[in-house]
């Protein structure tokens, strides 16, 4: 086995195991966690697929920002300890046959379909390099970059008004 | 063995679900906006690995990817800030609780 898929084994299995420890564990600090080293995994990941933008971008945005958020409110909230209510055992029981059942048919239809087997093919290393990515967003890209601005404006003045105290 | 398409498939597909199960079993908000998180995040894995398996010299799954991160912060923040209010209004960010629309 070459270094990469040593590397890309051990990152999957860290992302799945990590992401299992979202869901399960009851106490959403520890959620929290698991998710920023899911977070890290799914990075390592873009990077093996040449795509180190996104993948640092991937880290600072959702590991930095989103997760801080995410802590800050929980901690605000004394959310911190282990009495979140639970749903009922069948119910759970119910949601893990069904997503199962759903996953397997996804499974089968990877197995046959016609991406299957294809190899990585590369026509140069330096496609995912903030160079390139740069120079086609401010190109071709420009005007859903200045319209994803303007998103960023109405959820900060959103998120402001919403979150106000009073009425 | 080589590492193909499918490999990274049932990958996401699995974390995909694992969110669809947070999602689904979870009552507490925030546990729920993370299972979504989850669910974000196999989507762009899946935009990624296709924009290098079958179209190596195009830049459109990145650009994707991107934009799917940027939209996902903004929903963080509105998101954020509806369970600060919900949990002022019932003290608590249970989904069973704000039930005040039903009366």
């Amino acid at each position: 086995m070459s270094a990469t898929q040593i590397l890309f084994w051990f990152l999957s299995a860290l992302a799945i195991v990590s992401a299992l420890s979202v869901v399960i564990s009851k106490n959403p600090v520890y959620s929290v966690l698991s998710l920023i080293i899911t977070f890290f995994a799914v990075s390592g990941h873009y990077i093996l697929l040449n795509a180190q933008f996104i993948g640092i971008v991937n880290l600072i945005v959702y590991a930095g920002a989103i997760m801080v958020l995410f802590l800050f409110v929980i901690m605000l909230m004394n959310l911190n300890q282990d009495n979140e209510p639970q749903k009922n055992k069948w119910l759970k029981m119910a949601g893990v046959v069904s997503g199962g059942c759903l996953m397997l048919v996804f499974v089968a239809a990877f197995k046959t379909s016609e991406v299957n087997g294809k190899i990585a093919q590369t026509i140069d290393g330096n496609i995912g390099l903030t160079e390139t990515l740069g120079k086609a967003l401010f190109n071709e890209y420009v005007v859903p970059f200045e319209i994803s601005s303007i998103l960023f404006l109405s959820a900060m003045v959103g998120a402001v008004v919403i979150g106000k105290k009073g009425d | 063995m080589q590492i193909g398409l499918t490999h990274i498939l049932v990958l996401s597909a699995t974390l995909f679900f694992i969110g669809v199960y947070g999602f689904l079993t979870r009552k507490n908000l925030i546990s729920m906006l993370m299972s979504i998180e989850l669910m974000l995040n196999s989507a762009n894995l899946n935009f990624i690995a296709f924009n290098k398996y079958v179209w190596p010299n195009k830049l459109e799954g990145l650009f994707f990817t991107l934009f799917i991160i940027a939209i996902a912060a903004a929903e963080a923040a509105v998101a954020m800030a509806i369970i600060i209010q919900v949990y002022r209004q019932f003290k608590s960010v249970d989904v069973d609780e704000p039930t005040i629309m039903k009366e």
